[in-house]
């Protein structure tokens, strides 16, 4: 298969890691945080530490929408939408996050009218077939699924379709790994850059990490050969005691940015003052709302926001996995009360997040021999 | 007519000891629990096995084993409720036959005669059940398998998505064969006898919520001259077979390695998955080994008998890409491995939640 099997390639792969090997210094420990949760689930799904050195650690990062979606939100949505007798759609990872009152497809089950969309315009496209009932569309995402939510509501204009809002929660990344870089438990070396989002943001924005913090990052693919010399690139910096910026992904992403993506971006949000994440608590100017132009699609100014702020469960350390200072077995909920089929942090809903990649793919012994 | 003990359902006498105990509280039933994997498994043997009065002395297999006048026998039933009832490579109306002929074929018997139950939604055009009742016909003709009787309900409108099919089964044990999870052993290899994914993967395109197409047929047919030519070749060296429906390969080996206590690791690249298939996974983020298949046989060999079983199922037509893709290995962890050609292993769990709703 073209574009994948090139890229997982055996004799490549193992030439590769050698070459991981040849740059590590064995008396030196490497902290390299992975952003993007598609990184995390590739990395595990790999199996991409059987083949590097145990002094080089992974640590996986924020970018895993659904992870950093405080609860709250996603109660607020479902309550819109159930006092609207609406129509509650969103993306398949939504769907089994849990909720106070239970997860959308725990809702679903209960009566609640909640569709599963591979797109945004498809909820649009519900719209226009129910013209009688009201269509939310529960966004979610970084700078790489907000640029779709912002077409679909070019198109929502274009078309005069009234009874369709959007409940908006996409984020962006930069704020988040600044907040990284600023924590007082930080002590990563370098980051593998996110793929899919910086398809969209571009390099430059990543400046700031390299100049102002003196951390290499480099962007980087998702298949195993991308990662593998992403970490190669990253280790060639660290020895020779350079930070920049570097592109390993430039097949998809152009070092400016996909620029009409950017200018729908520009037209249909605005920055908000401040935005809470899971586990890393307020990020002031971190996430993105619907602008003026658009208000009449904007849920929030459009319904009552009952503003429900719930907090984790107390023993739930999806914060510390989340920052890269815990690992997720080591949180004391990891694979008792918190599984993926039973999830407690967002962390273990989402394919993307911490814990469910390493539960999937490494972790089970304990719940088996039980 | 005479009873052995080995049935089942026959164990419904109040008192009865060995019952189990209810287990499962999720507060209501959700999609997952009829999806094939951790949650469906929870409902079975949480809810259903401990009140319907199923004997638990035993794994939960394809099929319940009958003894009726010294004749050994299989009996099974299964349900399909596939959404859209026709797709490309077969239709609810041959589902209905090959499913429940595969379910008595993995359990080692030949499969002899059905029942058959419709369920029929009021408004269903005629044309549409005559279709689906010529192809369930014609399905079972071919296979010489006899239709002896059935019933037929309709519903209100809205209620059933047209057309819902029961049938139940009954086959002769072939004595060339005795499959039980049990008799599966470190050593023994695993095989599959075509491509995966194929049944999954065309319904999901089938439904049209994706916007992708590609050239992809269900692989829905009759697994039993897959079984009858390991029978042949391998006879007792075949240990266990099932075929992996809903939840894939990796639920039915996850089911195996739990009920036996041992472990098992595949060979990537040695798993046959069509680049269609593998393309779609990869797009929607899916594994084709929890993906559901309704004609492929998954079997587990006898080392010394593998690649015998492998030959007689690549002769059989249509079982050009048998393989051998795995191995059963003794260590207690219970789990299922993937080990890729550079060397990497990572562990594949039964299916959860579910990824393609109402597929079989």
């Amino acid at each position: 298969m073209q574009y994948v099997d090139e890229f997982r390639d055996p004799a490549l792969i193992r030439r590769t890691a050698a070459e991981i090997r040849a740059l590590i210094d064995p008396g030196r420990h490497y902290r390299i945080m992975e952003v993007c949760g598609g990184h995390t689930h590739a990395i595990y799904r790999f199996a991409l530490a059987d083949l590097l050195p145990p002094n080089l650690e992974l640590i996986h990062g924020p970018g895993c929408p659904v992870c950093v979606l405080p609860m709250g939100r996603l109660d607020d949505g479902l309550s819109i939408a159930e006092e609207q007798g609406g129509i509650f759609t969103t993306f398949g990872d939504v769907m089994r996050v849990p909720g106070r009152h239970g997860s959308p497809l725990e809702r679903q089950s209960a009566g609640v009218d909640i569709r599963m969309v591979y797109s945004p315009l498809d909820a649009l496209r519900l719209a226009e077939r129910e013209p009688d009932r009201h269509v939310i569309f529960f966004a979610i995402g970084f700078e790489t699924t907000a640029p779709s939510t912002a077409l679909t509501l070019h198109r929502a204009k274009a078309l005069g379709i009234n009874n369709f809002s959007i409940f908006c929660n996409h984020v962006m990344i930069i704020p988040a790994i600044r907040a990284i870089l600023d924590s007082p438990d930080m002590r990563l070396d370098a980051f593998i850059g996110p793929g899919h989002v910086s398809s969209v943001i571009g390099c430059r924005p990543y400046h700031f990490v390299a100049r102002d913090y003196g951390k290499p990052l480099v962007t980087s693919g998702f298949e195993p050969l991308d990662l593998l010399q992403s970490i190669v690139m990253i280790l060639r910096q660290l020895r020779d005691g350079r930070a920049e910026v570097e592109n390993q992904y430039a097949r998809v992403v152009p070092w400016e940015g996909n620029l009409p993506a950017l200018k729908a971006l520009a037209d249909v949000f605005e920055l908000r003052p401040y935005f809470e994440w899971r586990g890393l608590g307020f990020i002031s100017q971190s996430a993105l709302q619907i602008s003026e132009r658009y208000a009449q699609w904007d849920a929030e100014r459009r319904f009552t926001v009952p503003g429900v702020r719930v907090t984790d469960p107390k023993a739930a350390q999806c914060g510390e996995v989340l920052k890269g200072v815990l690992k997720p077995q080591a949180c004391k909920l990891f694979g008792r009360a918190c599984t993926p089929e039973r999830p407690v942090g967002a962390l273990m809903v989402s394919s993307e997040g911490a814990c469910a990649a390493y539960y999937n793919y490494v972790h089970r012994r304990a719940e088996v021999s039980a | 007519m005479r009873v052995a003990d080995g049935l089942p359902l026959a164990q419904t006498e109040p008192g009865h000891e060995a019952r189990a105990r209810v287990r499962f509280q999720d507060p209501r039933i959700e999609m997952a629990h009829g999806a094939g994997g951790t949650a469906s498994r929870r409902l079975i043997e949480g809810l259903v096995v401990p009140l319907a009065g199923v004997s638990t002395h035993a794994p939960l297999a394809d099929a319940a084993y009958l003894d009726i006048a010294g004749t050994a026998l299989a009996f099974t039933a299964d349900s399909f409720v596939v959404r859209p009832l026709r797709f490309n490579g077969g239709s609810i109306g041959e589902l209905a036959v090959y499913g429940t002929m595969n379910d008595l074929a993995v359990s080692g018997a030949r499969p002899m005669a059905l029942l058959t139950t419709l369920v029929i939604e009021a408004g269903l055009s005629t044309q549409v059940l005559e279709a689906e009742l010529r192809a369930l016909g014609e399905a079972a003709a071919r296979h010489g398998v006899a239709i002896v009787g059935g019933d037929t309900k309709v519903v209100e409108r809205g209620k059933a998505d047209g057309l819902y099919i029961t049938t139940a089964g009954i086959g002769r044990l072939d004595s060339r064969l005795t499959v039980a999870a049990s008799r599966v052993q470190a050593g023994d290899r695993v095989l599959v006898s075509g491509p995966i994914g194929d049944h999954g993967i065309t319904i999901l395109l089938a439904r049209g919520d994706i916007d992708l197409r590609a050239d992809l047929q269900s692989d829905t047919r009759s697994v039993w001259p897959f079984v009858e030519a390991m029978a042949e070749a391998a006879g007792s060296a075949v240990h266990w077979m099932r075929d992996p429906t809903r939840g894939g390969v990796a639920t039915a080996l996850n089911e195996l390695v739990r009920d036996r206590g041992l472990s098992i690791a595949l060979d990537e690249d040695a798993v046959p998955v069509r680049d269609e298939v593998r393309g779609a996974c990869e797009l929607l983020g899916l594994d084709p080994l929890h993906i559901a298949n309704e004609g492929q046989v998954l079997a587990v060999v006898a080392a010394a008998a593998a690649d015998a079983a492998l030959a007689a199922m690549q002769a059989v037509p249509g079982g050009e890409q048998a393989a051998i893709i795995g191995q059963v290995r003794e260590e207690r962890l219970r789990t299922v491995t993937v080990v890729s050609a550079y060397g990497g292993t990572r562990i594949i769990d039964m299916l959860v939640g579910d990824p393609l709703p109402r597929i079989c």
